[in-house]
């Protein structure tokens, strides 16, 4: 796993492996996946906040699970900015990952396709088609999201591109 | 336009009126005769071409299509005509599909299928087709409305949609297999489908849609630092599919450490994408109009003016399970295909004194399948052509873990669900 931070490496190797290789069209075995995609998404997520690191809530917005919205925050000189997060699994998935959006910050930044789709590393693909279908959704936000928040939110901060909303400003992540 | 025009002419006219020097006159005539020019010539520019009920080779300055139908004058195409027959569908109208829809569009193709859900940005006029008038229209919208006024022959259809996700991608297989345009043809409604998206995911659904479909189709790709590319010919069962090998890119030459990605995703060139949507085109009209030789993967290194070529053959242990039927399909269909290209090259052995460069590709491939099953997982990884390079690494093997899942509440969905949302709760 070269290129990746020790924190995020560590963090990776405690969410649960995915063992179905299956995608939404594939009816009986989508529903089994989605049911380990659950207990790696409750396993991160415990994990996450034992760890006073909680930085995201999921949940699927339709009864097939192949969508998905929730939110996402990251806290820089003490302020919390948070946003929307919300992303399909594609039809073609696990093969490929699902593209993961923020579209409060669409247009905002350069390293953000159209429609607010996060500009992935070099090395998440790579590490992503190596891991197919052992890879799922807690571990595209722990391989994509986190690193993705941690490098632009302060640019974009300390560019002025994002202000902080006041009536969040003093209350620290829950 | 017109409305401006007609106010500078009421302006010129009170000016008139009001001057008192006689000498300026003569200039406010000539400035008022000008506007008259230009408010004809935009009343002329708007006018429509009307359809073409048949294409004619006559060659008078009249005749949209004189010029291609010239080709089939000079031997080159033997049927030029029949490009009205064919249906080609084009998913991604960015800087490679908008290109290669207008390319076909002059060439009169038949009808055209535009997948793409984007919109036209100002950040898109570094590249071909767009103009600025269009910011903010969608890009299949946009797309027709050029189409449709450079060539009202075409029949364009236009999908407004993902293709990766769960709907677009049932609208983007039924928009496939209609078959009103052409009843009596074979196969899915449409001859050929190219994909020119940008991006890994949106090619694995193309290949699972055509698979599916038993669907020929033609990849291309522009690389990110915007100086290489590629076109490659996909033939379910018989070429490697676009999941049989991980992704060939043609290497540029620059060391991916060195590549400066900070603050941007993608560079694009007009030049860069212009070749790779002409190279895409030009395989499409000798595939569709059977000319020539149809490459079956051919890169471009835009640094070094190079170009390698490349086939490819299915993988056996391919992930894909469509493309795996495929495969055995094109297995027992052999003998059919032996008989045929074994016909086909009795015919040929007569002309063949004069153009060998014709004789060596079709019937090769049938010969070579037999040992193909041996190859392993890697599929033909080990045989790439200078400067062709894997974008992306093959999933690792690893062993089924041993099933010691407690059946229960715990693997129950609705369960799961409730734990996640008490998660998300607090
Ligand atoms: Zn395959």
């Amino acid at each position: 796993m070269e290129g990746w931070d020790p924190n995020t490496k560590s963090t990776l190797t405690q969410i649960p492996l995915l063992t179905i290789k299956a995608g939404p069209r594939d009816g009986a075995a989508w529903t089994q996946r989605l049911k380990e995609e659950y207990k790696a998404l409750i396993a991160y997520t415990s994990m996450n906040k034992s760890k006073d690191n909680d930085w995201f809530r999921i949940s699927a917005a339709n009864p097939e699970g192949t969508r998905w919205k929730g939110k996402c925050w990251y806290v820089h000189n003490l302020l919390k900015y948070e946003f929307d997060l919300q992303f399909d699994v594609p039809v073609t998935y696990p093969s490929t990952a699902p593209e993961l959006e923020l579209p409060e910050l669409d247009g905002k930044t350069e390293k953000m396709y159209r429609g607010g789709k996060i500009c992935l590393t070099v090395h998440f693909k790579p590490l992503w088609a190596k891991n197919c279908p052992r890879f799922g959704i807690a571990h595209a936000l722990c391989l994509g999201l986190a690193p993705w928040l941690a490098a632009e939110i302060p640019v974009l901060v300390d560019s002025g591109m994002i202000k902080h909303k006041d009536d969040v400003a003093t209350s620290s992540e829950s | 336009m017109e409305a401006e025009l007609k106010e500078l002419v009421n302006d010129l006219h009170s000016l008139k009126k009001s001057i008192s020097n006689p000498s300026h006159l003569a200039l406010i005539d000539k400035m008022h005769l000008h506007a008259e020019n230009i408010a004809t010539l935009e009343k002329s520019g708007t006018t429509r071409r009307s359809k073409v009920k048949d294409m004619s080779a006559e060659v008078i300055d009249s005749n949209p299509y004189s010029r291609l139908m010239a080709l089939q004058r000079m031997g080159i195409v033997n049927n030029y005509e029949r490009i009205r027959e064919f249906s080609v569908a084009i998913v991604g109208i960015g800087g490679v599909g908008s290109v290669a829809a207008e390319m076909l569009t002059r060439c009169g193709i038949g009808r055209l299928l535009l997948y793409d859900y984007d919109k036209v940005e100002l950040a898109n006029m570094n590249r071909l087709f767009f103009r600025p008038e269009q910011v903010g229209m969608t890009k299949t919208d946009a797309a027709v409305q050029t189409l449709s006024e450079i060539n009202p022959d075409v029949v364009l259809e236009s999908y407004t949609l993902n293709i990766t996700t769960v709907e677009g991608f049932d609208t983007f297989m039924s928009s496939l297999t209609n078959k009103s345009f052409q009843p009596a043809k074979s196969g899915s409604g449409v001859d050929l489908v190219l994909s020119c998206v940008d991006n890994y995911e949106a090619r694995m659904v193309v290949n699972q849609a055509c698979n599916e479909l038993n669907q020929t189709w033609m990849e291309s790709g522009v690389s990110e630092d915007a100086v290489s590319g590629h076109i490659q010919l996909l033939i379910p069962g018989e070429t490697a599919c676009f999941a049989c090998v991980p992704p060939l890119v043609v290497a540029s030459g620059i060391d991916e450490r060195t590549l400066k990605r900070e603050g941007v995703c993608a560079a694009s060139l007009p030049t860069t994408m212009g070749v790779v949507a002409g190279l895409l085109v030009q395989n499409t009209l000798k595939y569709l109009l059977k000319f020539g030789q149809v490459s079956r993967y051919l890169g471009y290194n835009a640094l070094k003016d190079y170009f390698p070529t490349m086939e490819m053959k299915p993988n056996s242990q391919c992930s894909n399970a469509a493309c795996l039927e495929r495969q055995k399909e094109y297995i027992l269909a052999k003998p059919t295909r032996d008989a045929a290209a074994k016909a086909k090259a009795d015919k040929e052995v007569l002309s063949a004194a004069q153009n060998p460069v014709h004789a060596d590709n079709e019937w090769n491939i049938s010969v070579v399948d037999d040992e193909e099953v041996a190859g392993a997982s890697g599929g033909n990884s080990g045989v790439l052509p200078e400067g062709i390079v894997h974008e992306l690494p093959v999933a690792d093997e690893y062993p089924k873990p041993p099933v010691t899942e407690t059946v229960g509440p715990a693997d129950d969905l609705e369960e799961l669900r409730r734990q996640l949302e008490a998660l998300n709760a607090d």
